[in-house]
């Protein structure tokens, strides 16, 4: 290169960088170095404050997928016994079997999508007014009350609350909530799980009248307790085969001693435990339960035996938070605000590893069920838009 | 590459003489608190003071720097630091610096509506649990394509809201004169791509800016692109993967985010080791400004606010969609190291008098925070007695012996309740029932067993708390 022509190339490259500060340069290859001993004497003599111009292309670098191997695993639990299984159900959930955490989907996906199921009650109880308006109707009538979740909210399963056998309530016999039980496995066909008033005397009895009536559906029974008649609720579920749910309050080491009373004492077939740690709603506790579920599944995964079983969350549990329900002008509509309480503390529970959810309002229970879809990949994708930044009005 | 360095390691680049200048009075002590992040590397004063130990401070410095960057956008007074990550779940440590919010602003709104969307943003508030959860950014958009417009809005919108900026074009003649506009303000500029990183590597460089590299679905060119800007002398970057808002895309949005943390932080990437950041904005692509689309909008927010988003780009400023985001942040971001207790004291809930009810609860933080809800939404007056129960649970602290009457003693003679009612009767929690005859023999008082749900309280009050008598002879 002659002195000449690098001097008008310096002059060149210089009005570039001042007018927009890049270099273009048309026709001309030079690499790094040449370009830095050529712009040396004349540009940094003009332009002292110019930065380095030595990146010229773009530096290639490969991203490395993270993934990491898992020794252990979810235990898969099957909800609901059709006929040829001995049941009656229209068809079986399968709930858990996780081989990585939620949706690593870089690592693969999960075999079981979660599993969504509506509570329904045996007695009209107070509800919050968003929730209440969809099911007046048919509070009367737990049959109805199924059939609504199922045939109009496409409900994969419904949540019995026997709440009327709790003594300060209408205290009705473990007999009579068995044959409301009977009635609601009439009225719809999917699995269905079953839980007492949270009378921690009288909820072993009540569940083990269930247990017998819906011998062979596979039933979810909620819920053995450390403090309740535990043996007498894992003995009802072992002999009928159902499914039943370990609770615990929001503390990893009682959930392990449960657990491992419920499998290693009481015989509990690993294939037919579920685990639910406690669900505090958004901004009352979903912290713990985040944290608490992750805790959990990381050890599953890591091999801890006696953490390995599916979650249950219930998610109504949303409804607790005053925010959720409360009319409040400067809060904004109820309508929406309610359901989105519930939406978010249940979308929460899924990133942590939750496959069981039992939900209240049929707005946050169809969201989630398409949000579930679209993280196992589903459901129609539209690219990411990069024209967000003009496209948007 | 490798983990989170050893207390071993720290301690050695320490200078060992245990001279207590830092308040601790070992250095192994303070390398344990270098590494919980409770203290930094300028708190040893010999490191600081003696040129011998200048390359072991620097180093000191890189050992212990976080695996994901932290970056200030805005200015040191005034600025949002994101990122600063240690950790890829919060039970491991901590989350430091909650996710940063901004609400977007176009450039073709009139002035005078583009000023009342940046004051709505910037007055934004939400009192929970005794803090104010705010909006942190404005996103200004080069929405009308036009740099003039865009700098003449830049610079309204500089001049008039505290609340620092993100100017958005992948125009680098826009952000050029927007940030000649808005001068000194460090707004972080979105962003670089694959076309125009070079312009925008040497607009962050001059001016002095953070940059977003924006790199949709392809995260060895993000990679590729923060190298590259990081070659430029650009250090303070912003990883954006794309917003994908449903099916496959949404899918692996969610992935994206969640391997960049991860590589970050388990095998110590540092050249990704950045903070990452979404758009759930974009569904109002489609929906534009309906409810079904703020709702979208929100819990979209969510999902990305619970995979490391460290920035998020919304559009919605309607109080009922961002009320569960900012309070989803809250709980992501609280301390799970802080005991779970709050202080034992006397709440004072509405406005009682010298005849409202005195309720007792233990300081295990849900159960008194629940109280102190259900207190409020049933808007009753009273006094609330939160005991020391060593952070527990009311029925685990009567069954451990952590609630008894002599803490319950303590807390209504600290509190000086005494002096504020005229009557002598409490209200146990019904979970602390058996208590009932220790207190009243402990205390003096005469006690009523309350329901075993603070939500019934109200109701409770209702049969039971008449006009109390009149008060029996001062103790």
């Amino acid at each position: 290169m002659g002195e000449e022509e690098a001097a008008e190339l310096s002059r060149r490259l210089l009005s570039l960088i001042e007018k927009a500060g890049v270099l273009e340069l048309e026709n001309v290859t030079l690499t790094a170095e040449e370009l830095t001993l050529v712009l040396q004497p004349l540009v940094q003599a003009a332009v002292p404050a110019v930065r380095p111009p030595e990146v010229l292309r773009l530096v290639e670098a490969r991203f490395e997928t993270p993934v990491q191997t898992y020794p252990g695993e979810v235990a898969e639990v099957l909800v609901g016994a059709t006929k040829a299984e001995g049941g009656t159900r229209a068809y079986t959930l399968r709930v858990g079997g996780e081989k990585y955490p939620p949706f690593y989907t870089f690592e693969g996906l999960n075999p079981n999508r979660p599993v969504l199921a509506f509570d329904i009650f045996d007695m009209k109880i107070p509800m919050a007014k968003p929730i209440r308006q969809h099911f007046e109707e048919v509070m009367e009538d737990p049959g109805e009350w199924a059939r609504k979740c199922v045939q109009e909210f496409k409900a994969d399963m419904v949540n019995l609350n026997l709440v009327s056998t709790d003594p300060d309530l209408q205290d009705r016999s473990p007999r009579e909530a068995a044959r409301t039980l009977e009635h609601v496995l009439q009225a719809v066909d999917v699995p269905v799980m079953v839980g007492g008033s949270g009378n921690k005397e009288k909820d072993p009895y009540v569940l083990e009248a269930c247990a017998e009536v819906g011998r062979g559906e596979r039933l979810v029974l909620n819920n053995a307790m450390l403090d309740i008649d535990y043996k007498r609720v894992a003995k009802a579920a072992r002999e009928n085969g159902h499914v039943l749910v370990a609770f615990t309050s929001m503390n990893i080491n009682d959930q392990k001693k449960l657990n491992s009373l419920l499998l290693d004492d009481e015989k509990m077939p690993r294939t037919q435990l579920i685990m639910d740690p406690t669900t505090g709603a958004l901004g009352y506790g979903l912290d713990y339960t985040l944290s608490n579920m992750e805790r959990m599944r990381l050890a599953a995964l890591e091999g801890d035996r006696v953490l390995q079983a599916p979650f249950m969350g219930p998610t109504s549990n949303a409804w607790g938070a005053r925010e959720a329900w409360i009319k409040a002008e400067e809060w904004g509509p109820r309508e929406y605000r309610g359901p989105l309480w519930e939406t978010i503390t249940a979308i929460t529970l899924l990133l942590s590893g939750c496959d069981v959810f039992l939900m209240s309002h049929p707005a946050a229970h169809a969201i989630v069920k398409g949000l579930i879809a679209s993280l196992f990949g589903e459901g129609p994708s539209k690219p990411p838009g990069a024209d967000w930044i003009t496209a948007l009005e | 590459m490798a983990e989170k360095p050893t207390l071993l390691t720290v301690f050695k680049y320490l200078p060992q003489t245990n001279c207590g200048e830092c308040g601790e009075a070992t250095c192994m002590a303070f390398a344990s608190k270098l590494l919980d992040r409770k203290a930094s590397v300028e708190e040893c004063p010999p490191l600081v003071r003696e040129t011998r130990y200048k390359a072991r401070r620097g180093k000191l410095a890189d050992l212990i720097a976080p695996p994901v960057k932290e970056v200030l956008i805005g200015s040191k007074e005034n600025g949002v630091r994101i990122g600063g990550k240690e950790v890829l779940y919060r039970h491991e440590l901590t989350f430091h610096n909650p996710t940063a919010v901004a609400i977007d602003v176009s450039d073709k709104l009139e002035d005078q509506a583009l000023l009342e969307r940046c004051r709505a943003a910037e007055v934004f508030q939400i009192e929970k649990m005794g803090q104010k959860l705010k909006l942190d950014l404005i996103a200004l958009r080069c929405a009308s394509g036009d740099p003039g417009r865009f700098a003449k809005a830049a610079s309204l919108v500089s001049a008039n809201t505290r609340l620092p900026l993100v100017l958005c074009s992948f125009d680098p003649e826009a952000i050029r004169s927007a940030l000649e506009a808005s001068k000194d303000t460090r707004p972080l500029i979105y962003a670089a791509t694959e076309e125009n990183w070079r312009d925008m590597g040497a607009l962050a460089k001059r001016f002095g800016c953070p940059l977003a590299a924006s790199a949709t679905g392809d995260l060895s060119l993000l990679k590729s692109l923060a190298v590259t800007l990081r070659q430029m002398g650009v250090e303070n970057l912003v990883l954006d993967p794309g917003t994908g808002a449903e099916g496959k895309a949404l899918m692996e949005t969610v992935s994206n985010l969640t391997m960049l943390r991860r590589a970050a932080i388990r095998r110590r990437d540092r050249a990704i080791g950045l903070p990452v950041m979404a758009v759930p904005a974009v569904v109002r692509l489609d929906g534009q400004n309906t409810v079904a689309a703020a709702f979208k909008e929100a819990y979209l927010a969510s999902v990305f606010l619970n995979r490391y988003a460290d920035l998020l780009i919304l559009h919605g400023l309607e109080v009922w969609s961002l009320m569960p985001i900012l309070t989803m942040r809250l709980n992501v971001y609280t301390d799970p190291r802080k005991p779970v207790a709050v202080a034992s004291e006397l709440k004072v809930i509405g406005e009682p008098d010298e005849s409202s009810p005195v309720l007792v609860t233990t300081n295990f933080a849900l159960t008194a925070y629940t109280v102190m809800g259900d207190l409020e939404a049933s808007k009753v007056s009273c006094y609330l007695l939160i005991a020391n129960s060593e952070g527990l649970a009311v029925d685990t602290a009567v069954a451990g012996g952590q609630l008894t009457a002599a803490k319950i003693e303590d807390v209504i003679s600290a509190s000086g309740i005494e002096g504020k009612v005229r009557h002598r009767k409490l209200i146990l929690p019904g979970r602390a029932a058996r208590l009932r005859g220790d207190v009243e023999d402990t205390t003096g008082w005469e006690v009523l067993v309350g329901p075993k749900d603070s939500s019934q309280i109200a109701e409770f009050l209702k049969k039971n708390w008449g006009t109390p008598e009149a008060p029996t002879a001062p103790a």
